[in-house]
């Protein structure tokens, strides 16, 4: 019963830390919009936290260069299990009009595994909350450790 | 044998009170500020939600950290319940309160570091106000135990108006709430990451919320202790009392710890000697 508890509540209050790895913020803003009162995420539960330790969802925005991508990696280590990652725009998912530049590793999911795919150049707000929303299926079913 | 009872009573429906308290806290500030806000249970799924996190501690003490600022925080509770004395409770509650900050103070990370100097600060700006209104408390029945307290017959808020106010400023920095959240604060994002709580995650930090939840309730049952002749308006005042205190962290924005100190203890202190004078007076 209690686990049934904690796979409830899992679903019912991800913590959110956002990184922005090299985005030109367009991604940036549209995540942060989904904090404001109009689409006001915090009715999921959903907190906008500054601290890995405290995070169970990641959503990465921008591409990955050969200077953050131990941040990004740094980061993703510190968060405890269960966790998820939502890449965001074409810059996260591929490296967009940026992958062919000679300092651009690519997506997200070239240094850390990524769970859900935001496409969108910027992502709007409603499919990023759709992204969260998709990953949390997918977070309820991970074990801690 | 019934102040056992009473006890091991308020130590098990007391973090479920504080619990519904802080999703409604949330649910209100929500309103506020025109949203729609969490459900009322949130910080149950939050609470359970990190207990099946992984254990990512830093070094052992962390865990008997959190553990003793629980056990202290859920004992003063319940030594309040059964209706022990006002100044036992008060020291358990502040040995509790110091080993937050020894946890956060047994790592490295800088901002876990200026966290715990900010709580530390923080500790020191209300206790001596809260033995200030406990002394007050004395003054009028003449005694520190609970039962004779709540026994008194006329409402304590008649004879110290003003010490209930000095309390309030007591609750407004127990509750981390704006301009006193500088520690840490409920929300999600400030200046030092989560200050106090920057280290602590998982299970570790579940327990420290549950504890917050006992020492929410400690402080809100002192403010009972006013207005303890009648059920009605005992609780018509903790209700306007925990409102004021949203519309306060609000409206005001978050200060420095120099400031609080000197506005907190002039402020404090004056209004604790107009009130004893009135007292003696009267």
């Amino acid at each position: 019963m209690f686990k049934k508890l904690i796979k409830k509540s899992r679903a019912k209050s991800p913590w959110i830390m956002h990184f922005d790895c090299g985005s030109c913020n367009g991604c940036d803003i549209e995540t942060l919009a989904c904090l404001t009162p109009l689409y006001d995420v915090e009715r999921f539960g959903i907190i906008n936290v500054g601290n890995p330790k405290h995070a169970d969802v990641l959503l990465v925005t921008g591409t990955v260069n050969h200077r953050n991508k131990a941040v990004l990696k740094n980061i993703y280590d510190q968060m405890p299990d269960p966790k998820a990652v939502i890449a965001i725009g074409a810059c996260g998912l591929s490296g967009g009009v940026f992958r062919d530049c000679y300092n651009v590793v690519g997506g997200v999911d070239k240094v850390i595994p990524v769970d859900v795919y935001v496409p969108g150049c910027p992502a709007k707000p409603e499919a990023i909350i759709d992204g969260v929303v998709q990953a949390l299926a997918k977070f309820e079913q991970k074990q801690a450790g | 044998m019934e102040g056992l009872v009473l006890a091991l009573l308020g130590i098990i429906l007391a973090p479920m009170a504080g619990g519904l308290l802080a999703g409604t806290d949330r649910r209100v500030t929500a309103w506020m500020q025109s949203r729609q806000g969490p459900p009322i249970l949130q910080a149950f799924y939050d609470v359970f939600k990190l207990f099946g996190k992984e254990r990512l501690m830093v070094n052992r003490w962390q865990v008997l950290c959190c553990w003793i600022y629980l056990i202290a925080a859920a004992l003063s509770v319940g030594l309040f319940f059964g209706k022990a004395d006002l100044l036992l409770i008060f020291f358990v509650q502040a040995a509790g309160a110091v080993f937050l900050v020894m946890g956060a103070l047994s790592v490295k990370s800088p901002y876990s570091q200026v966290g715990a100097q900010r709580e530390l600060v923080q500790i020191l700006t209300y206790e001596p106000l809260l033995i200030l209104v406990f002394a007050g408390i004395y003054l009028v029945v003449g005694s520190f135990n609970v039962g004779d307290i709540m026994a008194y017959d006329a409402p304590l808020l008649r004879k110290l108006p003003l010490m209930f106010i000095v309390l309030s400023y007591a609750l407004t920095i127990k509750l981390r709430k704006s301009p006193f959240d500088f520690s840490t604060s409920h929300h999600a994002h400030q200046e030092i990451v989560k200050g106090v709580l920057t280290e602590y995650s998982g299970p570790a930090l579940a327990i420290i919320e549950v504890a917050h939840w006992y020492e929410t309730i400690l402080i809100l049952a002192v403010c009972s202790l006013f207005w303890a002749t009648n059920w009605f308006w005992m609780i018509v005042l903790l209700a306007a009392t925990y409102f004021a205190e949203l519309v306060i962290d609000n409206t005001m924005a978050r200060m420095t710890w120099r400031w609080m100190l000197k506005y907190v203890w002039s402020i404090g202190l004056a209004l604790t000697f107009i009130n004893f004078i009135w007292l003696h007076a009267g």
